[in-house]
């Protein structure tokens, strides 16, 4: 296949086109998550859950009942209801900020998925040799840290909405949405650092690069090849913990807890602009999840110690065209959506599973218990990764 | 003193992580999840109707098509919210139901008022009213939620008898016509 006219378009108009694909691609995701999630729920409680509606100009092409009881014809019309009912503002409150609210929250939330690598594909170099690509909107070193620095303006978004509401459920939920958002980002950021650690070799060059965290796990051997999950468990579990609460899921979602504020700092929202923070939250869960996948999980490696690379060169053998650098990038894709649709999974499982935390309970686990883990796990890495590589720097 | 004083026991390190409640929670709802759903399709599938259901007052036919309501209205007495509304009507000599009593000219049963108690049914002489397994009445207008007397013996149906009272009486009339002793 033959890309040259692609790549002869100018650098910016090719930029433009990438991330606008992205986000065509996130943001109905994120929509279908809110299906997911009515679905999911309705599984779990013993219900079929939205199964009945259709466009009745469709009903006659056969098959169509799967797509119809998957509640997609549901999704398509919540969109459009959304798109076009009514959208009250309510008299007391500050307009401006009012309106601002929802469209920040859709900033940080479609703007991180630029750092986030979702795939690769081997390119050949001039002297020959292969060359693995990734494919991905912004490849900067900052990575991570891009992601964090962005991801945590969306907490803003929740306290204008909670301020400027002007009522005293938003308000409510828009200190606890801030302290919360806070509290729980602390032991997040500790959390990740002896991945870093790990990854960045002393003397070496320094990288926050989530590409870079997939390489270390893509390479052979027995430790080159482990997923961080099981080389530093605890760290896969204080980052997911806080990934719950840093998106405001069950059990930590204080900034809403719907049974008593009323519905939180989107009490006084409705319509279109309740959707966007509804799917600013998903987008939130998708980056999320996706930087678990990247950091924990080996992101688009099929399995652990089975890199993606030695997964095409095996694939190849069987099917020649499996090594073309479209294929191998749509593979690669594959996988990690695969695994964070199954991290979307797990985030509406256990939504439906726990109660929610007291908002003291929240304070206390994020202070008292994962703040104190996380610093310790870094303390313990720091050292056993200093005596590894003092003692054996071999392995 | 009837207290109990029940010992708390101190949480382990364990449980105090959550962690195999939680665990436990998932294992729950997940087994709950590949289940099949409880919930009945409702207008394509219908409810099974237990036996002696109360469903809404009709008026039933003997097998040979008569109508067993002799309008006697004591159903229309003790109807506690006045739904029923009867007129009685006389039936023609030269009627094939002749021997009959009579028949109600219009029988109505208002299903806004309706409670659904059962008394018309238990207090018919005739086993001419029953609450059968009707359900579901719905309508757009006031009017459309009365039953009238066609609607009523529409819903009602045949119910099988085994007295055939008025076929008694007609053989006993016609015997008394042929001037027997009756």
């Amino acid at each position: 296949m033959d890309f040259s006219l692609y790549f002869d378009l100018p650098l910016w108009f090719r930029l433009v086109l990438q991330g606008t694909i992205v986000i065509l691609v996130l943001f109905p995701l994120a929509a279908a998550c809110s299906m997911a999630e009515r679905k999911i729920s309705a599984w779990i409680q013993g219900r079929p859950g939205p199964n009945r509606t259709i466009p009745p100009f469709l009903a006659w092409i056969p098959g169509i009942n799967i797509i119809r009881n998957l509640g997609l014809f549901q999704l398509a019309a919540d969109g459009g209801k959304f798109t076009f009912k009514e959208d009250p503002v309510p008299g007391n409150v500050n307009k401006f900020y009012f309106i601002l609210a929802p469209i920040l929250s859709m900033i940080p939330a479609l703007s991180t998925i630029s750092f986030v690598p979702f795939g690769a594909y081997f390119t050949t170099l001039a002297d020959g040799t292969k060359h693995l690509v990734p494919i991905m909107l912004a490849r900067t070193d900052l990575g991570l840290l891009a992601v964090f620095a962005v991801s945590s303006l969306g907490v803003y978004s929740l306290i204008l909405a909670g301020w400027a509401s002007n009522s005293k459920y938003p308000f409510l939920g828009g200190v606890r949405a801030s302290a919360q958002l806070i509290s729980y980002e602390l032991s997040m950021t500790l959390s990740i650092l002896p991945v870093f650690l790990w990854v960045n070799a002393p003397g070496g060059e320094g990288t926050l690069s989530l590409f870079d965290v997939v390489q270390t796990q893509s390479q052979p051997g027995f430790l080159g090849g482990m997923w961080y999950i099981f080389l530093m468990p605890v760290s896969a579990f204080v980052f997911l913990v806080a990934l719950f609460a840093e998106t405001n899921r069950q059990p930590f979602d204080m900034p809403e807890s719907e049974s008593d504020l009323v519905g939180g700092f989107h009490t006084e929202y409705g319509a279109f602009k309740w959707s966007l923070f509804f799917v600013a939250e998903y987008a939130h869960m998708i980056v999320g999840s996706g930087i678990f996948c990247l950091l924990f999980l080996g992101g688009w490696n099929p399995l652990p110690w089975v890199s993606l690379g030695s997964f095409i060169n095996l694939a190849a053998g069987v099917l020649p065209c499996v090594a073309s650098p479209l294929f191998m990038g749509v593979i690669g894709i594959t996988f990690f959506l695969l695994k964070v649709g199954f991290f979307i999974f797990f985030f509406m499982w256990v939504r439906w599973t726990l109660p929610r935390f007291r908002y003291d309970q929240v304070m206390n686990l994020g202070w008292k218990k994962l703040l104190p883990i996380s610093i310790a796990n870094l303390i313990f890495y720091a050292v056993a990764i200093a005596v590894k590589d003092l003692c054996f720097p071999n392995l | 003193m009837a207290t109990i004083t029940v010992e708390r026991k101190p949480l382990s390190l364990l449980e105090r992580t959550y962690i195999p409640n939680i665990v436990a929670g998932l294992t729950t709802t997940f087994k709950r999840m590949v289940k099949p759903t409880e919930t009945l399709q409702y207008p394509e599938q219908r409810p099974a109707i237990p036996t002696g259901y109360r469903g809404v007052p009709t008026l039933v036919n003997d097998p040979h098509g008569r109508e067993k309501c002799v309008s006697c209205q004591l159903c229309e007495f003790v109807c506690p919210p006045k739904a029923i509304r009867i007129t009685p009507g006389e039936i023609a000599n030269d009627d094939p139901n002749a021997h009959v009593e009579k028949r109600p000219k219009a029988f109505e049963i208002d299903m806004l008022r309706c409670i659904y108690c059962g008394l018309c049914q238990e207090v018919c002489p005739e086993e001419a009213i029953f609450l059968q397994n009707q359900y579901s009445m719905t309508g757009y207008t006031r009017a459309e939620m009365v039953n009238n007397k066609d609607r009523l013996y529409e819903l009602g149906g045949t119910l099988p008898d085994q007295h055939y009272k008025w076929d008694k009486k007609k053989t006993a009339a016609e015997a008394a016509s042929r001037g027997g002793h009756h």
